[in-house]
């Protein structure tokens, strides 16, 4: 209803005939085999001239032009093939214009709400959503960000009718803001601007440990009054769910991750600015990281200016699993996630290895590598065809892409509005 | 005035203390003393340069009558022995508050336009009609502060608004009253940067807002001494009064006062400049202001860097500010610079002293440490006669102490003000400090005095075991106190003795029981020199345990020690991206020579020429970002809807690190634009980016000038529920632009009739607007807006030049074609606010296409450092050619600027700022390996390597260095970290 009335508003306000939102695809009825395009898998390999076959929305052969071809053949010769890239603690379709408030759903209040869920507020129809999809970005996990424990995150293919057809992986992940180490003067009560140390730190990490022993009394109790901020810890602790820890500093990572191991917790970290100090005690631990988008600022001004843009090789050369996360920007901005992944490679990592930041990294981070994340047998068929290399914004240029073997719209609100103010000046 | 102003003030306290002759005496008889005092044998500083080894000074009735070596004592002169002492003059502090209490801040009103005064100027914040005389209560307590600090006259003012009204030179005597004390109430005119407390009134709510205003200020009271204003304003009458008076204005720091220094040049006021204590980093800037400075000494304390986690976020230019600040006099003194010191800012006026010795430590001359306190601030209020100095006719304001003033050891004994003596320290006590012994009751009792004479410490040891015990000295009296050999017991014994001639202490013993005998406390004699007799003979000028970083420009990291220089360099064998109707060529060669581009070619060679290998790389000329908020130290001036008279030249910030970085991504020209608070914003900055210049080398001469207008849901300020100013709809800010071009024009006519007219900086900014001297670049987002702006600027005859942002651009590129408008806009931003639903990222390529000059810009000091990348999605987004949509970050950036004569291609006599990219430049992949303008590389990516080993280096050093500090037991405060804030269009500063 809000939504539609938000519509409606916009065609009040500009006048002009705003179009339905595209219609998602039909499920794959034939076998579809693409023939003659390089195919970056998104393990680090690439295939020239390759095909790859799939049928009932699941990749059955991959290989090189001697592969047996199926059902209809695209011919992509000089053209590209990749999985189809993945974001990572996005706002798709739980915000849709960041200045107002009416349409933004992504921060609940409260502090410890492990139990409000992102999956039912997710807007299908959203036109960022669309957005996303003629620039590669296929899936994403659409996280809430409010409080410490901010609620339950869930992944989400980007062509759907509404939450149910549209999610993946339901719940897969509690998120929760670490607390800073450092806090902003209150220069309004005369205290100096800037940062400082953060006297509340041991405080606040306090609070979130009180809050995870009493889930877990909870749990282990006859559960006769129900609570439902403790019930939705219970995935954490019997390793159904992950938990996505949102931290930066160096200081921070370390106590997350002994936090998350003393209790047991399957730990990702979300941010990691200085996770690339701490490289051996994550290694040691097995956590993976998903790294800030590169494009931003250094921290601080010693920093080297391009700190944001090599970060996930720092992490990458060290043995980590990295992924590239968006949730720091904008909700529109996640259509440029192959570019930032693609800025890692002038920093010396391999086009293919950058590829891995936002395909099978990602989908092993976010649990869901048995079904995406590369070109492989037996994976769903969420992949596209782009005429060039689809990490520069020279090449990234999307002639078809599939989700689950479906041939989906690449059309949006803006090509629309694209296409019709071309011709309004063509005929004139 | 001024003695009437007395007489009144000496009515209305009625106390019988005061001796003046015209006052009625009931309580005795009149007398009067006509004695001398006479000072001997002392090493008398009568200036900081005019000393007398061994002489006498001769003071009656508050001043001074004489000094020399061979004075003539009168009879009826009271004789002060001061052999082995020495005499200053005392100390003058001109930024003070004494006495004059700041108001307190009457809550964060928000949205109030109108002024709460009646019969002042407009703005509240304008208060030249303050007298600090008028707010003055004598503060004893504050005054025997200042007093125990070496001060003797204070100028005094309320600390409160932008001009905050006349000050007071007051003598910081505790006898004779205000009558004695005030010297001058009308001292000096002050000034800050800072907003009143006592009112809400939003403008200015930016530095560049209170500059402007300083400036109309100036020409209003001009226009209201030449009668042109009928109505009363007593802010503006206290202004033309006091115009003759010296200007003290509060900077704060070396920007600021750079700032102010170049408002007071425009109306020939050359002001007294507070400093900030960082004016070392632009010394050649500093001095060229020709200002004599009042400086803070609130040198930082060491940052507490235990905690390598929390130490990680403080940056090099803090640590550094630690390490150089306290040598900021003596930079400033080594090159002719002026200044006089100031307590403010410390905690306490007792700190003065430990701080200039700070200085001192780092090079500062100890005469110009002493001239700073006296003789220059006595010369700046024009007192030279009457304080600073002990020349004859002077106030007898000075100082006696034990020594040399400003050696740790020396003790300040006698702060005398206008002949009254105030004690510090009693210079007739004698020391007791010393091992002593005594018996009593049979028991042998070892005594050992420490610490100084007003502050003594006692051990007392009897039977090997040591005693409870408490010790004073007061006016020659000792008394100790101890515990018995039981301390259970809860008994004292008592000895009380008063200090003779004798080396031992001879008085009375109360014991446990109460009874009492005649005790000596025999003194043994020295063993050892005390253990803090090394520490002291240093005497202040060990500068070898100095160690100084030496400054760089900017003063931080990725500053320079010294500035590129232009060179001539031969770029071989690269793809030049010319930008002209050669287009894109292979395997050329370009040489760079005095800054331009030279010649273009193949197999160049140029003799001395540093050759650049560019084979498989891409040569393009810098990228000009039209829409920039970085280097600036505030973006809006949103106190009322139209501010055309503020300037972002005025708050330019050669120090942001966004410079750098923007270098390491190709950009070497910005437009740095006001942001979008209201309709009418501020006008531009085009400068280039030449990292380490100063903030006025930074502005590119040869650009015309540009303002910033703005259209759409921020200056409706949609986003805040009960906004209160004008326009709260597009309806509105049509109808304010066509106000105000309306009474331009109607100004603008009365200014050509030769008829006398008041001189209003925003109508004349709008005037050069009307007559095409100055353009508008203008945000904009929907086709409504757009449409109207055009039609306004038509109605008024003129055109717009730019519209920024411009996102449904695409919906009237049409009529923008006809009126002949360029656009510069983002490549794929929209979503992030209501009226951008409809922006499409094939704008850009739409308006292209139609033939609109079209521009990538950033409007974000992170993107910019990749607009090469944002004109690659110009391609992916509508299918420009690359040639083309790298035009749109560098040629028609520099069209829409109106310097495409200047920069924007390469080609022979352009300026030389070019960019040798690893790659492709409009991909991600590329990255920018050297950056130069006008022949000099500003950013190499060599270097850069080799600066970030030399700031980790730098880092760790100064790191240990506060370790070593911290050990030695000297205070620290927490590690901060700038917290800076991106500025954007909506950023409200």
């Amino acid at each position: 209803m809000r939504h539609i009335k938000y519509i409606y508003s916009v065609l009040m306000l500009c006048c002009t005939i705003t179009f339905a939102q595209q219609t998602p695809a039909d499920k794959q009825t034939e076998a579809i085999t693409i023939t003659g395009a390089t195919i970056h898998v998104g393990d680090g390999s690439v295939i020239q001239s390759g095909t790859v076959v799939f049928e009932d929305g699941k990749i059955q052969a991959v290989g090189n032009s001697s592969t047996a071809t199926k059902g209809k053949v695209i011919d992509a010769s000089g053209k590209h093939i990749y999985p189809g890239f993945i974001g990572a603690n996005t706002s798709l379709g739980l915000v849709e214009v960041d200045a107002v408030n009416a349409s933004n759903d992504q921060a609940e209040m409260g502090s410890m709400i492990p139990h409000v869920r992102s999956l039912i507020a997710y807007n299908a129809e959203s036109k960022v959503v669309e957005s996303m999809r003629p620039n590669g970005i296929l899936t994403a996990q659409v996280s809430p960000n409010g409080g410490r424990f901010s609620g339950t995150s869930s992944i989400m293919q980007l062509d759907a009718w509404n939450w149910e057809d549209a999610a993946i992986k339901k719940d897969d992940g509690v998120h929760l803001n670490w607390p800073s180490s450092f806090s902003r003067g209150r220069w309004w009560l005369g205290e100096p601007r800037g940062l400082k140390p953060n006297n509340n730190y041991a405080k606040q990490v306090g609070a979130i440990e009180n809050f995870v022993n009493e889930s877990k009394a909870y749990l282990a109790g006859k559960r006769d009054t129900k609570n439902l901020p403790y019930d939705a810890m219970e995935g954490l602790f019997n390793g159904n769910q992950k938990i996505y820890i949102h931290v930066n500093d160096e200081k921070g990572i370390t106590d997350a991750v002994n936090f998350s191991k003393s209790n047991g917790m399957n730990m990702v970290v979300v941010g990691g600015y200085q996770a690339h100090a701490v490289t051996e005690l994550l290694k040691s631990n097995n956590i993976p990281v998903l790294i800030d988008h590169t494009h931003s600022l250094p921290a601080i001004a010693d920093h080297d200016y391009d700190l944001p843009y090599k970060n996930p090789k720092l992490l990458a050369d060290a043995g980590i699993l990295v992924g590239i996360h968006t949730g720091n920007n904008s909700n529109f901005q996640t259509r440029n996630l192959p570019f930032y992944a693609g800025q890692v490679v002038g920093q010396g990592m391999s086009k293919e290895d950058a590829l891995k930041l936002i395909t099978s990294n990602l989908a092993k981070i976010l649990g869901i590598d048995d079904q995406l994340g590369s070109i492989e047998v037996g994976k769903n068929a969420t992949l596209f065809i782009s005429e060039g290399d689809a990490l520069d914004m020279r090449g990234n240029q999307l002639i078809k892409a599939f989700i689950d073997g479906r041939d989906i719209s690449l059309e949006t609100h803006q090509t629309e509005l694209w296409k019709r103010y071309s011709n309004k000046y063509k005929s004139n | 005035m001024t003695k009437k102003y007395l007489i009144l003030l000496m009515l209305m306290c009625s106390i019988s203390l005061f001796a003046q002759e015209h006052f009625p005496k009931n309580d005795g008889v009149k007398s009067e003393n006509t004695n001398y005092t006479a000072f001997t044998n002392a090493k008398i500083y009568v200036t900081p340069t005019e000393v007398i080894d061994k002489g006498t000074l001769l003071i009656h009735d508050g001043k001074v009558v004489a000094s020399g070596a061979s004075i003539n004592i009168p009879e009826n002169a009271v004789v002060v022995d001061l052999s082995g002492k020495s005499i200053y003059p005392s100390f003058i502090d001109l930024y003070s508050s004494f006495g004059v209490e700041k108001p307190k801040r009457q809550g964060f009103g928000r949205g109030q336009y109108d002024p709460t005064r009646e019969g002042f100027y407009w703005n509240d914040h304008i208060r030249p009609e303050q007298n600090a005389v008028d707010h003055f209560k004598f503060d004893a307590k504050s005054a025997s502060a200042l007093r125990k600090a070496g001060y003797g006259v204070v100028n005094t003012h309320l600390q409160d608004g932008i001009m905050r009204g006349t000050g007071a030179l007051i003598a910081l005597t505790g006898e004779g009253g205000d009558a004695e004390r005030i010297l001058d109430d009308q001292s000096a005119s002050y000034l800050s940067l800072s907003k009143s407390l006592k009112s809400s009134q939003s403008y200015p709510s930016s530095i560049m807002g209170t500059f402007a205003l300083i400036r109309q200020v100036n020409h209003d009271a001009d226009w209201y001494a030449k009668g042109g204003i009928t109505v009363k304003d007593r802010s503006l009458e206290a202004f033309n009064t006091n115009k003759d008076q010296i200007q003290i204005i509060m900077a704060g720091s070396k920007a600021n006062a750079l700032r102010v220094d170049k408002v007071g040049d425009e109306f020939g006021t050359q002001y007294i400049i507070v400093g900030g204590g960082d004016e070392y980093e632009r010394i050649e800037e500093i001095k060229a202001t020709n200002a004599t400075y009042i400086l803070p000494l609130n040198f930082p304390k060491a940052y507490d860097v235990e905690d390598p986690f929390a130490a990680s976020v403080l940056e090099l230019s803090a640590m550094r500010e630690w390490n150089q600040k306290p040598s900021n006099p003596k930079t400033l003194a080594e090159n002719g610079v002026k200044f006089t010191f100031t307590s403010d800012g410390l905690k306490s006026p007792s700190m003065l002293k430990a701080n200039v010795m700070m200085a001192i430590k780092y090079g500062l001359d100890k005469t110009t440490a002493l001239e700073a306190l006296t003789t220059v601030p006595a010369e700046i209020i024009g007192q030279s006669g009457k304080v600073g100095s002990l020349k004859n006719g002077a106030y007898a304001n000075f100082l006696i102490t034990s020594g040399d003033i400003f050696t740790k050891s020396t003790t300040l004994y006698e702060n005398w003000v206008k002949g009254d003596k105030n004690v510090i320290n009693d210079m007739n006590i004698k020391a007791i400090s010393g091992d002593y012994s005594f018996a009593a009751d049979g028991k042998n009792y070892d005594i050992t005095i420490s610490g100084t004479s007003s502050k003594p410490k006692a051990s007392i040891i009897s039977d090997g075991k040591k005693l409870g015990s408490k010790i004073t000295y007061k006016e020659n009296w000792v008394n100790l106190t101890f515990t018995g050999a039981d301390e259970k017991q809860q008994e004292f014994m008592r000895f009380t003795a008063r200090v003779d001639d004798s080396s031992n202490l001879n008085g009375k013993l109360i014991d446990t029981n109460g009874n009492t005998t005649n005790v000596s406390l025999k003194r043994r004699p020295l063993e050892a020199e005390p253990k803090s007799g090394g520490k002291n003979t240093k005497n202040g000028t060990g500068k070898s345990d100095v160690k100084m970083i030496p400054v760089t420009y900017p003063n931080g990291a990725y500053g320079a020690s010294e500035l590129p220089k232009q060179e001539t360099v031969l770029f071989k064998n690269a793809t030049v991206w010319t930008n002209e109707s050669d287009g894109v060529l292979a395997n050329t060669d370009v040489l760079i020579k005095n800054g331009k581009i030279s010649k273009i070619g193949s197999n160049l060679s140029a003799s001395g020429a540093k050759v650049v290998d560019a084979t498989g790389k891409h040569l393009t000329t810098g990228i000009i970002d039209e829409h920039s908020h970085i280097a600036a130290a505030s973006i809006n001036e949103g106190g009322q809807n139209s501010s055309a008279e503020v300037t972002i030249e005025d708050v330019i910030d050669p120090d942001d690190v966004d410079i750098y970085r923007n270098l390491a991504g190709g950009v070497t020209s910005i437009q740095i634009l006001h942001g979008s608070a209201n309709p009418i914003g501020g006008r531009s900055a085009i400068i280039k980016l030449k990292w380490g210049e100063s903030a006025e080398n930074l502005i590119n001469k040869n650009a015309p000038k540009f303002i910033k207008f703005a259209l759409g849901e921020n200056v409706k300020q949609s986003r805040s529920q009960n906004g209160t100013r004008f326009p709260r709809t597009r309806m509105g800010v049509e109808q304010l632009f066509v106000d105000n071009f309306t009474r331009a024009q109607a100004y603008e006519a009365k200014k050509n009739s030769g008829q006398p007219y008041r001189y209003d900086v925003e109508m004349e900014t709008l005037v050069e607007i009307l007559n095409g001297e100055r353009f508008i670049s203008c945000h904009s987002y929907v086709q409504s807006e757009i449409n109207m702006m055009m039609k306004v600027a038509e109605r008024f005859n003129f055109k717009m030049n730019t519209f920024t942002h411009i996102l449904e651009g695409y919906k009237v590129a049409d009529i923008m074609k006809e009126h002949g408008v360029g656009a510069s806009t983002f490549s794929d931003w929209w979503a992030y606010k209501f009226e951008v639903n409809d922006a499409i990222p094939y704008n850009a390529s739409i308006m292209h296409n139609m033939g609109i000059t079209t521009a990538i810009n950033s409007d974000d000091g992170e993107m910019s450092r990749r607009l090469n990348q944002e004109a690659g999605k110009i391609v992916k987004y509508g299918g420009v050619s690359e040639e083309d949509a790298w035009k749109m970050v560098t040629l028609n950036p520099a069209k829409l600027l109106h310097i495409d004569d200047r920069v924007g291609s390469i080609k022979v006599g352009k300026d030389a700022d070019m960019v040798l990219w690893s790659d492709h430049p409009l991909s991600v992949y590329a990255i920018a390996e050297k950056t130069m303008i006008e022949g000099a590389t500003y950013f190499d990516i060599e270097k850069d390597k080799q600066m970030r080993t030399q700031i980790q280096q730098e880092r760790n050093e100064l790191m240990t260095m506060m370790l070593q500090d911290k050990n030695k037991g000297m205070k620290t405060q927490p590690v901060k970290a700038d917290d800076k804030q991106q500025l954007h269009c909506d950023s409200m500063d």
